[in-house]
């Protein structure tokens, strides 16, 4: 495979599931448990479009073709998402909240970690970059795992069905295609195994102090790759893309 | 004050830079004390305000009673030679 090809694929990946998951986030507005939280979760969804910025408006620079992040967000369809499925999941109770981000955090931590080393330095930097603001998001929404999971016999009841819910989608973060072979090959990009290795022991440490059951592993629904999606991710986009869609070219 | 369902109220108190001290910043809910230290970051370091949070329970910090206002303040207020700008600096001295 191009090498272009497989880093504006790899950065698409990347972009759309911190944007995804930063959509997600932002329906929380208003809605928090308390002020405090709402806030929390506004500030990390806005770390989230951050992130999604840098490695779009770096895809469309790689891509070459006069796309730009706006381009790229505004004007894909739903099978031109690469977002991890555990992204675009509805945001249910809170314990799901907290559920589906504290996984995809774990996740992002170990890959920004382990992309922070990659030889295409601007990608490098972005990673190093965003670490830092992924660390706190893992912090924090593993504190809440913790404090739910070992908290009244409700919260631990919704915490364990939150996780038992999700763990279907987390197989979904550590496939691999020939995208990944091509930029491992080359030092720019992550093998995923690795990762899965350091996430199960994030994931199994957190779970353990939360008093939580890990899941056994069973069917995995997979699709992140060739951007299968669940039914949600069209909803999400009908709604993050409306303005586009009604009034193209629309600017302010 | 009664009880809601938002936790305790903590104080938040900042340190601006390595070496000043900690000041008050406000105060925010939280139920424990990583959450108090989270919610503290969250509302009053997002815009490069701090080096260093202190969050403490607010129904542990003892404070005066207004009514205790005359007895505790008021005489120092006739004594403005506990201020060192009451004193001149003799002109000879270099080293104050």
């Amino acid at each position: 495979m191009e090498l272009r090809e497989a880093l504006y694929k790899y950065l698409l990946r990347i972009g759309d599931t911190s944007l995804i998951a930063g959509q997600r986030l932002a329906e929380w507005v208003s809605e928090g448990p308390t002020l405090e939280e709402d806030i929390a979760l506004t500030n990390i969804s806005l770390d989230l479009f951050g992130q999604a910025r840098a490695a779009l408006s770096y895809a469309a620079e790689v891509q070459g073709k006069g796309a730009t992040e706006d381009s790229l967000t505004y004007l894909r369809s739903e099978r031109e998402y690469y977002n991890t499925l555990l992204s675009e999941l509805p945001n249910g109770n809170f314990a799901n909240t907290i559920a589906n981000q504290f996984l995809n955090d774990a996740y992002l931590y170990h890959f920004y970690t382990a992309l922070g080393k990659s030889k295409d330095e601007k990608l490098a930097a972005f990673a190093i970059k965003s670490v830092k603001e992924v660390r706190y998001h893992l912090r924090h929404t593993g504190e809440w795992v913790v404090r739910l999971g070992d908290g009244t016999e409700e919260s631990k009841n919704k915490m364990q069905s939150a996780i038992d819910d999700v763990w279907m989608f987390t197989g979904d973060l550590f496939e691999m295609d020939e995208v990944d072979e091509t930029l491992i090959e080359m030092g720019i990009g992550v093998d995923l195994n690795e990762i899965k290795r350091s996430w199960d022991t994030t994931v199994n440490k957190v779970l353990e102090r939360a008093t939580i059951t890990r899941p056994e592993d069973g069917y995995m629904q997979t699709g992140r790759l060739d951007g299968q999606h669940t039914e949600y991710l069209g909803h999400i986009l009908s709604e993050l893309q409306y303005l586009q869609r009604a009034h193209p070219g629309a600017e302010w | 004050m009664e009880k809601d369902s938002q936790g305790d109220i903590w104080e938040v108190f900042i340190q601006a830079k390595p070496g000043m001290p900690h000041k008050h910043a406000g105060n925010v809910h939280a139920m424990d004390k990583e959450m108090a230290l989270q919610n503290a970051r969250d509302l009053y370091t997002r815009r490069g305000e701090g080096t260093s949070i202190w969050t403490v329970r607010s129904s542990e910090i003892v404070a005066s009673n207004p009514k205790d206002d005359e007895a505790f303040f008021d005489p120092s207020d006739d004594k403005i030679y506990r201020q060192a700008s009451f004193y001149s600096v003799p002109k000879d001295a270099k080293q104050i």
